[in-house]
């Protein structure tokens, strides 16, 4: 008897655990109301925080600058998650789709159109507009204005990032070839590229990635683009593009200055950077974010504007910290936005650790990304401003993973010498007008 | 009184089967379900489900990648089947002796086949690098220069095809090891007595009494063949230029990367009913080949 009112309580448990277990989040911490202060004795409020660009070097940085948020707001306290990139918007998407969304959270440029219109993040005109200490003016115009979708202001400018010609002095200098300028086109970079590589000795004159980022960049670098200047039609597969596609592939296939295409240890992650730290690479085309990973190379080198063809063409790339639609903090939340972008103590340890361009307005905050000594042209990452190319995402941003998707497909078709670079972009037009239907 | 300790009895086995039963509608019923709804829709992750149809359905069919993605399965299963069988059969009559030691080559064996999956992707991925893997070293030993495995349209479907055999090998011998020892000796003592080499009795007694054996090896095989993903996704992520997608990768892709939820959840259906027609078939055909003893 007793054996049997124990077996009936331990099934009673176990199920009541499974209903319990179910419903434990329901409880809410409340937000302290904005008309009175916040009571130090209070629960502090918890926001939820994910992000990906610290991924990789600088989650030391982000820990130090929440650290000292919640410092200063004792009220507030931050859940945060850094995720790689390469999973990052599943993982968001999925938290969103599950009513789990993080209040705050960043988005890319390239990104953040699909979020605005898809109704998941909140405008923060009424967070603006209560905050009479804000003023946007402290943000560069075109970095802020970013992220206006439909006249509205959803997001906060982190800063933004481009890609350089990153070159090695050392080789230059040992093949009595001069530095590159910002006069230099295509042509001169070959030339100097057929003297610097070395294939005996594994040392390539120049890499760029073979991806869609490079495309869109480099077709723009021989005056082309990928949809028209209305955004209404595909224009991928024009002439132009046909040559600077044929160009990406010739470096390697015609010229032998870069890496063969289908080289296995080029295309794992990260091989490019730790080429051009081993001194294998006498130039590299890629992104500022690697400065610090430079930094204890045991050689000297520097960054250049890169070359382009007709014209000149940078990439740029910009992130910023938006508001979950649902979020029940929006107060919290509008102040941790405010200090992570602009605060001085976050901007100047971003560019103390060499992070990212903070999207500041005020040159002398500015000056000091100017001061750090390496590299000695750092002036040149603003110099890019005046020829950025934005993301592509046309007249389709929501769905820029398909847009890349698809491109990239052709693309690697291409490479591997499947199809000619005409076909590839014939394909790729194809592919676009069917999204765009 | 009888019927009321039944129901007693009744009542504790499901208090105790409850939880699992539970966990598993929340968990497995509840999901397919809902991937069936999911089917109709087009959905994105974001906004709100729109009722389509069987727009999905028709789009799998119009979408050249979905033939891509079968004919890289067939691909597969090709080199695959054989190879797995012929080795397992191999391996499995040489374990089946009494040599020393049989006990530990068996563990060796399915030391693979317990790995994880990931794991045993990133080792042979450096095995196989074209520039630096021990494979293409080896090869340059006996002065053949090595293809780029992983990098190469027409190598790299193979070179999974070798990681996989190397993997499920110790799985397929395990299986057919015990179905030897299912057979009575004295097939082979009378087969003995009347004069049958080893190789009569291989392929007269041994092969025919294990078809039930590699029925069953064929039928789980083709499934994980058609469900192959794990070793693509992290040797060649599909690639290069789609040489190495199948269809659950495509599956993967299109909800997570491409966020076509719906889209996805067709496909998986698409793949579920070809398991299933190709499990209904070899069904249907094993009256043909399979011998069961003690018929």
């Amino acid at each position: 008897m007793l054996k049997k009112t124990l077996v009936l309580a331990l099934a009673i448990i176990m199920v009541l655990s499974l209903v319990v277990g179910c419903s434990k989040d329901v409880a809410e911490t409340t937000e302290p109301q904005s008309g009175q202060p916040a009571e130090v004795a209070k629960e502090p409020v918890t926001i939820k925080f994910m992000q990906y660009t610290a991924s990789g070097s600088q989650e030391e940085t982000l820990k130090a600058m929440i650290d000292k948020f919640m410092e200063l707001n004792e009220d507030i306290k931050v859940e945060y998650e850094v995720l790689a990139w390469a999973d990052y918007y599943t993982k968001l998407n999925a938290a969103i789709a599950g009513n789990a969304a993080p209040d705050v959270f960043e988005v890319g440029y390239e990104n953040f159109a699909t979020y605005a219109a898809k109704d998941v993040i909140k405008d923060m005109n009424s967070a603006i507009a209560n905050d009479g200490e804000f003023k946007e003016n402290v943000f560069k115009k075109l970095a802020y204005d970013a992220f206006k979708y439909n006249g509205k202001q959803y997001g906060l400018p982190e800063g933004y990032s481009a890609v350089v010609l990153f070159y090695n002095k050392d080789l230059f200098d040992k093949n009595s070839v001069a530095y590159p300028n910002e006069s230099w086109t295509w042509k001169e970079e070959l030339e100097a590229a057929q003297k610097l590589t070395d294939e005996k000795n594994g040392i390539w004159g120049t890499y760029a990635p073979f991806q869609f980022w490079e495309f869109y960049k480099t077709i723009a670098q021989n005056g082309g683009s990928i949809w028209s200047s209305d955004n209404k039609s595909v224009t991928i597969n024009s002439q132009a593009n046909i040559d600077a596609l044929q160009w990406m592939i010739d470096k390697s296939l015609k010229y032998g200055v870069s890496p063969k295409l289908n080289d296995d240890t080029f295309s794992q992650p990260d091989a490019d950077l730790n080429a051009f730290k081993d001194g294998k690479l006498a130039m590299l085309r890629t992104g500022i974010w690697n400065f610090g990973r430079f930094a204890d190379a045991d050689f000297e080198w520097d960054i250049a504007l890169e070359p382009g063809n007709t014209q000149k063409a940078h990439h740029f790339f910009a992130d910023a910290l938006v508001v979950s639609k649902d979020t029940k903090k929006e107060e919290a939340a509008w102040r941790f936005m405010k200090f992570m972008t602009s605060d001085p103590y976050a901007v100047s340890l971003r560019i103390e650790k060499g992070w990212s361009v903070p999207a500041i307005a005020d040159e002398k905050v500015m000056a000091s990304y100017y001061e750090l000594d390496k590299p000695a042209s750092r002036k040149v990452v603003n110099e890019t401003l005046d020829s950025l190319v934005l993301p592509p995402v046309g007249p389709i941003p929501e769905r820029w993973n398909e847009i890349t998707g698809a491109v990239g497909e052709e693309l690697e078709k291409a490479k591997l010498g499947r199809i000619t670079a005409k076909e590839a972009l014939e394909n790729a037009a194809k592919r676009l007008q069917g999204l765009i239907k | 009184m009888v019927g009321d300790k039944k129901g007693k009895k009744l009542l504790v086995i499901g208090a105790f089967l409850l939880p699992s039963l539970l966990s598993m509608a929340l968990f497995n019923l509840l999901p397919i379900l809902i991937s069936a709804v999911v089917s109709l829709t087009d959905w994105d992750m974001l906004g709100k489900p729109k009722f389509v149809g069987l727009l999905n359905y028709i789009n799998v069919f119009t979408e050249e990648k979905s033939y891509i993605a079968i004919f890289n399965i067939f691909k597969f299963l090709i080199g695959y089947i054989p190879l797995v069988l012929g080795l397992g059969l191999l391996f499995a009559t040489l374990l089946n002796r009494n040599i020393k030691g049989a006990k530990v080559f068996r563990g060796m064996f399915f030391i693979p086949v317990i790995t994880s999956w990931v794991a045993v992707s990133i080792i042979w991925k450096w095995l196989l690098n074209g520039n630096t893997g021990i494979i293409n070293y080896v090869l340059s030993l006996v002065g053949v220069q090595g293809p780029v495995w992983l990098s190469d349209f027409f190598w790299a479907m193979p070179a999974i095809i070798m990681a996989s055999v190397w993997k499920d090998v110790g799985f397929v011998t395990i299986i057919l090891l015990s179905g030897l020892a299912d057979i009575s000796n004295d097939y082979y003592e009378a087969a003995k007595i009347d004069g049958a080499n080893t190789i009569n009795q291989f392929f007269k007694i041994t092969l025919p009494l294990l078809t039930p054996t590699i029925y069953f090896i064929l039928v789980i095989s083709l499934i994980n063949c058609f469900q192959l993903f794990d070793q693509v996704m992290v040797m060649t992520g599909g690639g290069p230029a789609g040489s190495t997608s199948t269809m659950v990768e495509q599956i993967f892709k299109n909800a997570f990367k491409n966020y076509r939820m719906g889209f996805a959840a067709a496909q998986s259906w698409i793949l579920f009913s070809i398991i299933f027609i190709i499990t209904l078939v070899m069904n249907k055909l094993q009256k043909r080949w399979v011998n069961y003893e003690d018929k």
